[in-house]
């Protein structure tokens, strides 16, 4: 219970603390007023008294040189921005340390809270708050949310259930327009004397602007509530594909409110427009994507700079598309889509979590200085409050929200096979959020063409604060009072992943059996020619023949390792197998064979068996690891072919490390896995005491577990050791001839290696590579 | 014994149209017409597919055993495996269908018909689906077939000592590991929802 007290003084502590931030903005601003020339005055007054009476012919007195100056212009564009920055992230940290608060309010709306206060602060200083520009806004704080959706977007379930996303976004955005631009245009003329001087154009576009859902509101908020994965994805569709109706619809009445009329060909120029900005927004994004993924497949020399090309080409495509005035968001999504499969093959590990790391690092810092902007703007920006309109906007929206789910979703479940329920209904009209996208848009309206401009601006912000505050804050506490299904944590199973390809296949061989060319016929049809053309340009090497399968397999392999690794070893199994089930359970028994050596006693083999047995169970689970730590050497750095060598050498290493306990030395060409599976596997040790309560062991290695010892023993008997050394040679017990072997020549006899085993003092004290017990030692491959 | 309340008409004549299409006017289906249908020779798993309509257990049988040909009532039970489930369906009667539908892909993993998928079956499942990557050897094959096996035996049977064997995964396992797929609304083809004319009987 201190613990938590004494989180929640460090939360108020760090708030305080951006609020403090905060405040120098006016001081900041302040600042810059004074010049810069009295700063110089002070410090050198008694140092050279001299030089001061030096004036009389002279218009120059030289000043002495300073030592300390205050020069703020200098730097003050960029240290605004930083000191902006440091407020949001100041924020969001402190935010997070307060669990109570944060459960219950969304981060936006405590955000925009701050934006309020800060904004209220710099205003009682008397200073004008920054206003959030439509240019910053579309051009840096939008792209990064928009390419971090684009690129992590579940590409499955968008395109299951593409038809349904488009028919919301592009009827649904429409109906909302023209139902709410409308109906505010009647109410307007109904009012009178007020509002009579705004137009039906001006209206339209009002409605136009407000009616698209938002996804930076949307993300912000559902991202929190963990909702299933089928509504996520059409709420979230719809508010990324709307951009497009929105952007037309927006230039459409914005270049003819001036005119104020608009012609049935103006409206047939508008539909064309619709499909050139959405498709041409996708094409450009696709182009860059493909740009994107062509350049990686070089970048195997230079893989540092390898996240900068995914991000460049992004950003161009979205200037690109801008430029055209197509749809930018189209464009940074159908970019990052595009490029992601290839991109991801090509690069490196490291590469992907940088890309990955970066992307939510600044769509976060976006999004929350978005919200925090909004606050500030807010107390900044010229309002004009009529109560008619802005409650009227309000009503309007809601209605036409709910309607236009509603009216849609019965169309659209016509053609589902998983039909929509009411409760997703809800779900779905709930979820239409408005934000800062609106906004921008209002803002950059001319006010010598509108001058309801302010009033618009007024009755946006009451629409996005209601939208934010109010639904943002219920729509958690409903989704558990109506039981939506949340998203599932469930971890993507190999079983699963096989089981989802086999119904691929087989959903498209029925359909050809029944002559229907369907949805999987379709896409069998571009997986294979994706397959056969477009892999084989865009990714490089080996990789390009890689079926699905074997990516998943692989990714899932690291994923384990990787996990086993940050478990601390082989001791603590990671959680998704808790059993003890190991793959001697699985193997099926092998019939017993013809032994080429001298049978043992019954009973001998058993009472061996036995012994065996016991200590084997132990060692069996450190060593099932094994298998894939060997993954962890980088793979995907040394080469695809390389990797495939070292796995068979793994699985032949496996099989006859599972048999026996006295595990022979590995062939020497294998240091690296003597030193993973040491280095990771400090308990190892502990196999020291178990043997000492057993008595000798002398190992007959013609005493066979299964077939394969027989293996074993041609081997040494090649080499000619003697069976006796084998007892000491538990090469779990020193470490320092493992790893020292990694320098000697592979034919060195495994005697004279366990007589310096034997003699060896002990470890090495200091192993160089002990944090990195994984890379290859590239020299003894 | 065709449970036609729940097909039209409609699709009962365009699928025996199809139907003796692929027989070329002949009463009984063999395998080799169905071999014969070009798209289907690009499939990595066309002869598991083409089986299961020659598996005695998918209809509704009892009895083991293949049919060497089959007739038009035969044709439209297997593919009525792939009809969606209706609208207001119950709880229960969902639970059924998936079931069914889950039945239906473990009898075709399960070609020894003894009721358990061995690790030698599954393998070679996992083999054909590799099968159209000429480069992968068998032995990335068995390690993935390895590995999923590892893992149904974890989540179902949890515990086992050094000794035991594993024999192979039976239905309610297999029904437990593939719970979360969602079979019942993956596992559909459209044709039986949109308008027929849609498909191309002709060709």
């Amino acid at each position: 219970e201190k613990e938590d007290i004494y989180i929640d003084y460090c939360g108020m502590f760090i708030l305080v603390l951006g609020l403090l931030v905060g405040s120098l903005m006016p001081l900041g601003g302040a600042a810059s007023s004074p010049d810069t020339g009295t700063g110089h005055g002070g410090s050198h007054g008694n140092k050279d008294p001299g030089y001061a009476k030096n004036g009389n012919g002279t218009t120059y007195s030289k000043k002495p040189f300073p030592v300390l100056s205050f020069d703020y212009e200098h730097v003050r564009l960029p240290f605004e921005i930083s000191l902006w920055v440091l407020l949001a992230s100041l924020m969001k940290l402190g935010f997070h340390l307060i669990p109570r608060v944060s459960s219950i309010v969304p981060e936006s709306c405590l955000l925009i809270v701050v934006g309020l206060l800060v904004g209220g602060l710099i205003k009682l200083v008397g200073e004008d708050p920054p206003v959030l520009e439509s240019k910053i806004f579309f051009f840096y704080l939008l792209p990064p949310i928009i390419l971090d959706a684009g690129y992590f977007m579940p590409i499955r379930q968008f395109t299951e259930n593409l038809g349904t996303i488009l028919m919301f976004a592009v009827v649904g955005t429409l109906w909302n327009s023209f139902f709410v631009g409308g109906l505010l245009y009647g109410v307007c003329q109904l009012e009178g004397h007020k509002l009579a001087y705004v137009d039906l154009l001006s209206c339209l576009l009002f409605g136009s602007i407000i009616s698209a859902v938002d996804p930076v509101a949307v993300l912000a908020v559902f991202e929190e509530i963990h909702i299933n994965e089928l509504l996520h994805i059409l709420v979230f569709g719809e508010s990324l594909l709307n951009d497009a109706v929105t952007v037309v619809l927006y230039h459409l009445f914005e270049e003819y409110s001036s005119v104020g009329l608009i012609t049935v060909t103006d409206v047939f120029l508008g539909i064309v427009c619709f499909l050139v900005v959405s498709l041409g927004g996708i094409v450009v994004g696709a182009i860059y994507g493909i740009l994107a993924a062509f350049t990686s497949r070089f970048t195997s020399h230079t893989r540092v700079i390898e996240p900068l090309f995914v991000f460049v080409y992004s950003y161009m495509a979205y200037l690109s598309a801008e430029v055209f005035h197509l749809s930018g968001i189209m464009a940074l999504i159908a970019c990052g889509a595009v490029m992601r499969p290839y991109v991801e093959a090509n690069i490196s590990h490291k590469s992907h979590t940088t890309i990955k790391y970066f992307l939510k690092m600044w769509s976060s810092v976006s999004d929350t200085l978005i919200f925090i902007f909004l606050g500030v703007s807010t107390v900044a920006g010229p309002h004009q409050w009529n109560w008619t309109f802005v409650v009227a906007t309000l009503i309007f929206c809601l209605v036409a929200r709910v309607l236009g789910v509603v009216g849609l979703t019965f169309v659209i479940n016509k053609f589902r096979i998983v039909k929509l329920t009411s409760k997703d209904q809800f779900i779905i009209a709930y979820g239409g959020l408005r934000g800062a996208i609106a906004f921008s848009l209002v803002y950059l309206l001319n006010p010598e063409h509108f001058p309801m401009r302010n009033m618009f601006l007024t009755a946006i912000i009451t629409v996005i604060f209601f939208t934010v505050f109010v639904q943002g804050m219920t729509i958690r506490p409903l989704v558990d009072l109506l039981a939506v299904k949340k998203k599932q944590e469930t971890k993507r199973s190999i079983n699963e992943e096989i089981h989802t390809q086999f119904l691929d296949h087989l959903l498209t061989g029925i359909e050809d059996i029944c002559g229907h060319y369907g949805h999987h016929h379709w896409k069998d049809k571009l997986n294979r020619f994706n397959k056969k053309y477009v892999k084989k340009c865009l990714i490089a090497g080996e990789r390009s023949k890689e079926p699905q399968l074997i990516a998943f397999y692989h990714k899932m392999e690291m994923k384990q390792a990787i996990e086993l690794v940050e478990s601390g070893g082989g001791s603590k199994l990671p959680s998704a197998l808790p059993s003890t089930v190991s793959m001697q359970n699985i193997q099926p028994k092998k019939p017993s064979q013809d032994r080429a050596l001298p049978q043992l006693s019954k009973a001998r083999e058993e009472e061996i068996r036995k012994i065996l047995r016991t200590n084997l169970q132990r060692t069996r689970q450190r060593l099932r690891s094994y298998n894939r730590h060997t993954l962890i050497a980088d793979p995907y750095e040394d080469g695809w072919n390389e990797m495939l060598i070292k796995r068979k050498k793994m699985k032949e290493l496996e099989k006859k490390m599972n048999n026996y306990l006295t595990v022979p030395a590995p062939p020497p060409d294998s240091p690296t896995i003597a030193r993973a599976r040491l280095a990771s596997d400090p308990q190892a040790w502990g196999l020291k005491s178990v043997t000492e309560s057993i008595p000798t062991i002398k190992v007959d290695l013609a005493s066979p577990q299964s077939p394969e010892s027989v293996n074993v023993v041609d081997e040494f008997s090649k080499k000619g050791s003697q069976p006796k050394e084998e007892e000491g040679g538990l090469t779990m017990k020193v470490p320092s001839p493992a790893k020292q072997r990694k320098d000697k020549t592979p034919d060195e006899e495994p005697q004279q290696r366990l007589m310096r085993c034997l003699s060896d003092p002990g470890p090495a004290a200091e192993e160089e590579d002990e944090d990195d017990p994984f890379l290859p030692q590239k020299k003894s491959w | 014994k065709l449970r036609s309340p729940r097909v039209s008409i409609e699709q009962i004549k365009n699928l025996h149209n199809r139907f003796t299409y692929l027989t070329q006017d002949e009463d009984t289906l063999r395998r080799e017409h169905l071999e014969n249908i070009s798209n289907l020779a690009l499939n990595p798993i066309r002869r598991q597919i083409i089986e299961a309509f020659f598996d005695k257990r998918n209809m509704g049988e009892k009895e083991k055993g293949c049919l060497q040909e089959i007739g038009f009532e035969e044709f439209v039970t297997v593919l009525s495996f792939f009809r969606p489930p209706k609208p207001r369906t119950a709880d229960e009667e969902m639970k059924n269908v998936k079931k069914e539908k889950l039945r239906f892909l473990f009898n075709m993993h399960d070609t020894d018909k003894d009721g358990i998928i061995t690790l030698d079956e599954y393998r070679r499942v996992v083999e054909e689906l590799l099968s159209s990557y000429e480069t992968i050897g068998a032995e990335t094959a068995k390690a993935i077939s390895d590995a999923a096996m590892l893992e149904v035996a974890s989540v179902t049977v949890g515990q086992m000592g050094p000794d035991e064997f594993y024999e192979g995964i039976t239905f309610e396992q297999f029904m437990q590991i593939l719970k979360d797929v969602e079979i019942e609304t993956k596992m559909n083809i459209h044709f039986w929802n949109l308008d027929t004319r849609t498909m191309q009987c002709g060709k």
